[in-house]
Order: C-alpha cells, then structure tokens, then sequence
C-alpha cells in the first residue's frame, strides 16, 4: 500500500465526527464554515436544483471552486462525473483536497469508474451496498459514503444503504473463514478486502453518510446507524435559515446519542427542505454505477 | 490506580488516540459535552486531529470552553496533536482567533499546503530516537517563546515543544502504531 494512500485515507480519518456541506458560492462556503463544516463540497448547482434542471450535469467550473478553496481554510472537495478522469485530472491540478466521483452527475462511463490509484489526490464514491463500496474500494476511493438519494430531503435510500452495507460487514465477520472466496465471488470483490473485513468487522476506509439528510435528527439517525460522519447537500441551502440548521446538524453529529440536546437543538429551525418522496422521483441517482 | 485521561471527542480523530491510550492501560474519557467533565474527575487531556475551526466552535457553544482552559491553567498534563496544537497556541500566523492560548509558540495552519502537500517522515523525537511522522494538511510552529522547547524537527522547521504541562506536535502520532509520544507524555502525570 503505498504512503500516498495511507495519507489520503488518513486526511478521512480526521474529517469524522464532521459535517461536510455542500456549498455554490464562497459566501456560502463562509458561512458553512462558520456554522462548524470539517470540509465543503464545492459545486455549481446543488443536488435538488440538479434534479429539478434536468440536463448533462457536469464538473463544476476551476474558476468558481477556485474562489471558494481562497475564501475557507478547511478542505474543500469538488465533483467529477463517474468513469470522467479527465475532469478528474483537472481537479488535481488546481489542487483540490478530495474528489467525489459522484452520481449526483450525469455519468461519463458507464462501465468503468475512474482508476483512482493513478491519481496522488483521494477520492470518496458513493455505495448503496457493500460490494460497490469494495470495488470502490479496490479502485483507489480512500473514502466511502452511502448513496441515499440526493436532493430529495428524504433520508430513507441513505439509510437503507448504511443498514445493508453493515449487515453485510456483520455476516462477513461471522462467515468461516474457508467460505470467504465464495463471498468474494458472489459480491464481485477482491478476496483480500473481504479478509480484512473478517477479521476487523469494519472497512477499511472512513464511511460518511449521505444523500437525503435534512434535520439535525436526520444526521443523528445516521451517527446512530453507525456512520462515521455526515454529507449534507441540499438540506442546508435549501432550507428557511441555512447558518442555523448548519450549525444545529454540527452538534448533533457531535452529540447524537443526547436526545435532550438534540430536541434543542430541533427547536425553532424555520422551515426544512420541502423534499421530494421515493415514490414521486423520476431519476433515481443512486442506480448510477454499481 | 489506573490513570483517567479526557480525550476531547467533539469532532476528529479522537477513537485512534482511544485505542493507543487503551494499548497504555489507561482509562478513557470521552469529553463532548460540559457534564463530561463535571461527571468524571481526569488526569490528563488530549487535544486530538481533525479540524480546529470546528473544534474551536463546538468547545465554546458545548460550554467545554472554560472548564478546560481552568485545567490547563491549573497544570493538568495535556498532549494536543495537529488540531490540538492549533488548540493550544499562543498565536496563529495569519489567524487572529486564538483559542486556549495557553503557550507560548507561533503556530502557522496549513503550513505545508493542501492535501498534494501531506507527508510522512521519520525523525528524531526529543532524545527518544526516530519516529514515524504522519503530517496530514499540518500545521508547523514557526517559533517557540522562551518558556517553551523545541522537542522535533522536520526540515529545519519545528514540529514538537513542550512547555510546562503541555505537549504539542503537528504530526499525528495516533495515525502510526510507534507509541513514543503517547508514553512521553503519560510520564508526564
């Protein structure tokens, strides 16, 4: 395993407990970071307005993340279509933090996710079980996050992901250990990533939660079920009093097994996302490359 | 008796300094909230990695701010890795918020950049030998007062001191599996 990925995963490692906000503006970013965002997510258009534009969705301009890599100093990360290494390779060159090779764009491959192992800037890919989060995995990502269903306020894809992937992580565990080859067969990953899960339980990169998340309750669901940290897209700018629902999220995430204070932090947070329900979507993101 | 070291848990990566201490035999404390430390008497504090803007919010609006800075005052050991350094100095490059302030170094954030700009490096430590340094969008100290020692070097610029009760490094040793620091600085309580 080479250093440069050690460091990729390890920069992850200190983003947990955090809440990573998606932000189109730098006056945005500032006021996410202000509100106690561990990193920004740079881009043109957030999820719901992606979804309800319809259209190519593409990498946002160098230009807009570049005023917002000046305006913050925590990390900021940016999209790139899956399978596109060459909007990926532009992002490396303006030296962005992490790159998130994202369904919430318009696919450019649809066989082939990028060779992350090719790039020295990390990656995180969405999962919505656990063989993609391997194959992800196996393909360089040095951080995971669940799918769920971006720019719909509607948490139930994510949390249907994070319930799969660790009752997946859980029977791997307790599976024996000459029975292992075949759940690599069957999963379609590397044998050596399902031996590692054997005998740790766990993945073995940092695993955020997202897509849907809208509430300080929301995100306190998600820490519960075993997230190691949060991705609020939609839900905070899309929302009646965006600085006080950011701030509220961050210390639910902090404190997710304190109900009072979370029923505090709940109160009085103007109005939430409107949201869209599983039934009523036409594009379902989270069915882009598996 | 088994000593009881308070890990500050607000945000970051305070369960890998967890698992060390606990390699260390010593009971842990998770801090996020004010009864955490009205609850639970500790013998040590850890300022760990993650992000300091975050950390620096969520310890004053969590009210941890104040008591904290009463122990530090007070001469409790505290050992603050990266964050934790930002946490603890006197006076930030660049950065007018402080936070503890409590000793008297310069620290620059970000010293080395983004993340293209993090690295390993094997140094020396104190009088303790080579160790394994894991800089991860570091900051370094660009000066140390007089109150305060140089304990590490990387490429001439200052990336461990002490002072009193206080340990700092802008590397993460909870990143690595060598236990030099961690054992440093439970000989300090």
């Amino acid at each position: 395993m080479s250093t440069r990925y050690e460091l990729n995963k390890n920069l992850a490692q200190m983003l947990k407990g955090g809440v990573i906000m998606d932000v189109t503006t730098a006056e945005q970013a500032r006021i996410a970071e202000d509100a106690g965002a561990c990193a920004v997510m740079a881009l043109e258009r957030i999820p719901a307005d992606i979804r309800s534009a319809g259209g190519v969705s593409r990498m946002s301009d160098p230009k807009m993340i570049k005023s917002i890599q000046k305006a913050v100093s925590i990390p900021v990360m940016a999209k790139v279509r899956i399978g596109h290494f060459g909007e990926a390779q532009i992002l490396q060159a303006i030296e962005i933090d992490y790159i998130d090779e994202s369904e919430v764009l318009s696919p450019a491959d649809d066989t082939y996710h990028i060779d992350k192992t090719k790039f020295d800037v990390p990656f995180v890919c969405g999962a919505k079980d656990l063989g993609e989060a391997l194959r992800r995995i196996s393909e360089g990502a040095s951080m995971i996050r669940t799918k769920g269903e971006p720019g719909t306020g509607d948490v139930v894809q994510a949390v249907r992901h994070m319930r799969l992937i660790n009752q997946q992580l859980r029977t791997i565990q307790n599976t024996s250990e000459d029975e292992l080859f075949q759940v690599a067969k069957d999963l379609q990953v590397p044998y050596d990533l399902v031996k590692i899960i054997h005998e740790t339980g766990k993945l073995p990169v940092v695993n955020f939660a997202a897509g849907g998340i809208a509430t300080p309750a929301d995100a306190a669901l998600m820490m519960q079920l075993g997230a190691e940290g949060i991705f609020v897209g939609s839900g905070i700018f899309k929302s009646g009093n965006p600085a006080k629902r950011a701030q509220a999220i961050v210390k639910a995430v902090t404190n997710f097994n304190d109900p009072k204070l979370l029923a505090e932090l709940s109160e009085d947070l103007g109005e939430a996302m409107v949201g869209i329900n599983e039934q009523e979507i036409e594009l379902l993101m989270a069915q882009r490359g598996i | 008796m088994k000593k009881t070291i308070g890990v500050l848990s607000v945000q970051g990566a305070f369960e890998e300094h967890i698992k060390i201490l606990k390699q260390l035999d010593v009971n842990c404390i998770e801090l996020r909230k004010k009864t955490d430390l009205t609850e639970h008497s500790i013998d040590g504090l850890v300022l760990p990695g993650g992000e300091s803007t975050v950390m620096g919010k969520l310890i004053r609006e969590l009210d941890l701010f104040d008591p904290l800075k009463q122990l530090i005052e007070q001469g409790i050991p505290v050992l603050g890795t990266c964050a934790g350094l930002i946490l603890l100095a006197g006076k930030i490059a660049d950065d007018e918020s402080l936070h503890f302030a409590a000793m008297d170094i310069v620290a620059r954030r970000n010293a080395y950049g983004r993340q293209l700009g993090s690295f390993q490096a094997d140094e020396e430590f104190d009088a303790l030998g080579k160790i394994p340094m894991v800089f991860i969008r570091a900051p370094y100290i660009e000066s140390v007062g007089e109150k305060a020692e140089v304990l590490a070097r990387v490429d001439n610029h200052i990336v461990a001191a002490k002072q009193a009760n206080m340990i700092v490094t802008s590397f993460h040793p909870e990143l690595t599996d060598d236990l030099t620091v961690h054992q440093y600085f439970l000989s300090q309580i």
